[in-house]
């Protein structure tokens, strides 16, 4: 219910968020005719805004509150309902089965600026998940992940502008090549902790991206490489559409991979490594995990995907320069990796697509999209801090008989 | 001889101006362990409210001097009230969720802030009226140093002073202190650490403010993406020096800009951004805690 109380705290909401936005959306001034315009409609609409929206907001950190209240309770931890879902057979199969189908008819219901923008999304997937071997099983915070993109990019597009080098023989070459950047940053940050490490990565990218931007024998500088050849496909040549759908595919190919790359490592010793790296880096190495190595193969593998994926940007794209490599594309990924549930591939597939694609949708909005953009990122973090899809963490159960143990 | 007296100057004052943005980095930073990546909206914020302010008093026919001391005061209020309002609505709610949702919450708030002020304002470069007077005294020196960097240098070593003394000796600053030190002992001997949380970001938008006033006059142009740079460059300022330490991000700053001042002035602007971070990776590899930070042996 809606008492007065509660009315009166959001009145004084409003009026606070009134005075907030006074300078900046009521007056407007231009300093060389100086002439002020005033905006008083902008005030109306903040305050009846402000007002109708502390109600929501209200109302949503109750059921937050809530919430926990009612998971601190419960004796069992909740799995999520998602990691559930996909624990069991009955929904797991068909499931996969309604996905599957999707997948391979998207191409053919929908136009192929839907199929480019999927595409795309799919990009972000790779690259997200490749960051997740760092940021979400390593524990290390990566904020220049771009950097490795941007390897991965360029040496598609110059290695074909100078040797003509194709699709097929470059993608691994960019892979390995991003990998060994990985390793050229991984050795001199391996003391770094959290923070440090943070900033010392976003240093990293924006050197590599100034470089670019810079050195212009090189790299042609701001004004970047076209005419990037895309994949070919056994010598056919391709319509631009068929091109398209073929990138497409690829990426589905691509995706697949990693997915079942990621999984695998996440259960093998090097993966366990990571984690246990991530929980506690003393006792890691008392156990005799080697930190050097699990770190390095951590920053050469999360580099790894990130290469190809700047391969497979610079083919569907055909054109490329600094300014897709910016510090905002770091936070991009980040952000799919954070938002989408911390470890879980689940978690990241859909953090990517609801990134990636919330904007694309949201061009209705026109100027407004990053608005919301940024808006909606704080929204889901403040109200949902584990993520979308939260990683259940590995419990093992004890199952004989404690007694007899005892 | 000359030249280099005027780099050095000029990189002193592009370092108080990233000392006044970084030591709101550094505060929050020693306070609640978090980057704040929306720091530098703060001051990009303030750069606005000042220029929106001093438009319209210059309309209203005021002297420069009394415009510049206002729309500071103006540009303080303002920026001071938004990290208040953003702490209580984006980083309150996320005290206790793991530190990287914080982090990704802040980078949003940056995202929100600079398409709130670009789409109320506008996207191109707006012409800042130079508000800080020329002194005659000052025009033997012309070659090295310009009036609004005196005026730059005094007011920041100013504001320094004065939050060393807060610091220091008043009560918030001791409750800051204690915070810093031990969130939960200093709740539990009657620290009240919300009031503390928000007098931290109320003290560090303030300062920002501040310097985005100050630069924005001397550069005499603003546009809604100055706050990015300037933030990224504040948070490398703090991070050389230490992240969480107040001296250590004045000398942090001030390191920062004699080498963009260095590098621009013998080597070539291109690059400035290079060897601004190249110093940062150099000296994190050698001290990993910054140069004034504690190096302290990790517990078990």
């Amino acid at each position: 219910m809606i008492t007065l109380s509660e009315i009166k705290k959001s009145l004084l909401i409003s009026i606070w968020f009134i005075f907030l936005t006074f300078p900046i959306m009521v007056i407007r001034v231009d300093t060389v005719e100086n002439v002020i315009e005033w905006r008083w409609n902008n005030m109306i609409l903040v305050g009846v805004g402000s007002f109708l929206l502390s109600f929501l907001w209200r109302h949503l950190m109750g059921r937050k509150e809530a919430g926990r209240k009612q998971a601190e309770s419960d004796e069992a931890e909740k799995t999520p309902l998602v990691q559930r879902i996909l624990g069991e057979r009955r929904f797991y199969l068909p499931a996969l089965i309604a996905v599957s189908i999707f997948v391979i008819l998207f191409p053919f219901l929908f136009s192929t600026y839907q199929v480019n923008i999927m595409t795309t999304a799919l990009i972000y997937v790779i690259l997200g998940l490749g960051l997740n071997i760092v940021v979400g099983l390593a524990g290390l915070l990566d904020l220049g992940y771009v950097a490795f993109y941007a390897v991965g990019a360029y040496s598609y597009a110059l290695l074909n502008f100078h040797y003509g080098l194709g699709f097929w023989t470059v993608l691994p070459v960019g892979a390995i090549l991003a990998a060994l950047a990985g390793i050229l940053l991984g050795f001199p940050v391996l003391r770094l902790r959290g923070d440090y490490l943070a900033i010392v990565t976003l240093g990293f990218g924006e050197i590599i991206r100034l470089i670019l931007e810079n050195y212009n024998e090189f790299s042609f500088g701001p004004s970047g490489i076209a005419n990037i050849p895309r994949p070919g496909f056994f010598g056919v040549d391709m319509s631009l559409s068929a091109a398209i759908i073929y990138i497409y595919f690829l990426m589905i190919g691509l995706t697949l991979f990693t997915v079942f790359v990621v999984n695998r490592l996440q259960n093998s010793r090097i993966g366990r490594a990571w984690v246990a790296l991530r929980e506690d880096e003393i006792a890691c190495q008392a156990m005799g995990i080697d930190k050097t190595k699990t770190k390095l193969t951590a920053f050469a593998l999360g580099a790894t995907w990130a290469g190809m994926g700047g391969v497979i940007f610079a083919a569907k794209t055909t054109f490329i320069n600094p300014a897709s490599f910016t510090f905002l594309e770091s936070a991009i990924i980040l952000s799919i990796v954070v938002l989408g549930g911390m470890g879980s591939i689940v978690g990241v597939i859909m953090g990517a697509l609801v990134l990636i694609l919330l904007p694309e949708y949201l061009r209705e909005f026109g100027e407004y999209r990053m608005l919301f953009f940024g808006a909606a990122m704080v929204i889901i973090m403040v109200f949902r801090p584990q993520g979308l899809i939260g990683k259940a963490r590995r419990t093992y159960k004890f199952e004989g008989d404690l007694k007899s143990e005892a | 001889m000359d030249y280099f007296l005027e780099l050095f100057l000029g990189g002193l004052t592009r370092g108080s101006i990233y000392a006044l943005i970084a030591l709101g980095y550094t505060m929050v930073y020693g306070i609640i362990e978090l980057i704040n990546f929306a720091h530098g909206e703060i001051y990009m914020i303030g750069a606005f409210t000042g220029l929106i302010v001093a438009g319209v008093l210059t309309v209203m026919g005021l002297n420069s001097v009394a415009i510049l001391l206002l729309a500071s005061v103006a540009a303080v209020i303002y920026s001071s009230a938004y990290g208040f309002t953003m702490e209580k609505v984006a980083y309150k709610p996320l005290r206790h969720a793991p530190r990287l949702s914080a982090l990704i919450g802040a980078i949003g708030m940056s995202l929100f802030l600079q398409n709130y002020v670009l789409l109320a304002q506008t996207s191109d470069f707006l012409p800042f009226p130079s508000l800080i007077p020329e002194f005659e005294f000052m025009d033997p020196y012309a070659h090295i140093i310009g009036s609004a960097e005196v005026v730059i240098l005094i007011t920041t070593a100013v504001v320094m002073v004065l939050l060393t003394l807060l610091i220091k000796f008043s009560k918030i600053g001791k409750a800051m202190r204690a915070t810093a030190q031990d969130r939960k002992m200093a709740m539990l001997v009657g620290v009240n650490v919300d009031q503390v949380i928000s007098m931290t970001f109320i003290i560090g938008s303030g300062t920002a403010a501040i310097g985005g006033v100050l630069i924005a006059s001397h550069i005499g142009m603003i546009n809604f993406y100055i706050g990015f740079i300037a933030g990224i460059k504040a948070f490398t300022a703090a991070v050389l020096g230490g992240i969480g330490s107040i001296p250590g991000a004045v000398l942090g700053s001030f390191v920062l800009g004699w080498t963009e001042s260095f590098a621009t002035g013998y080597v070539s602007s291109d690059y400035e951004d290079v060897f601004a971070f190249a110093l940062l990776v150099l000296i994190l590899i050698f001290r990993p805690a910054g140069i004034l930070g504690k190096v302290s042996a990790q517990k078990v």
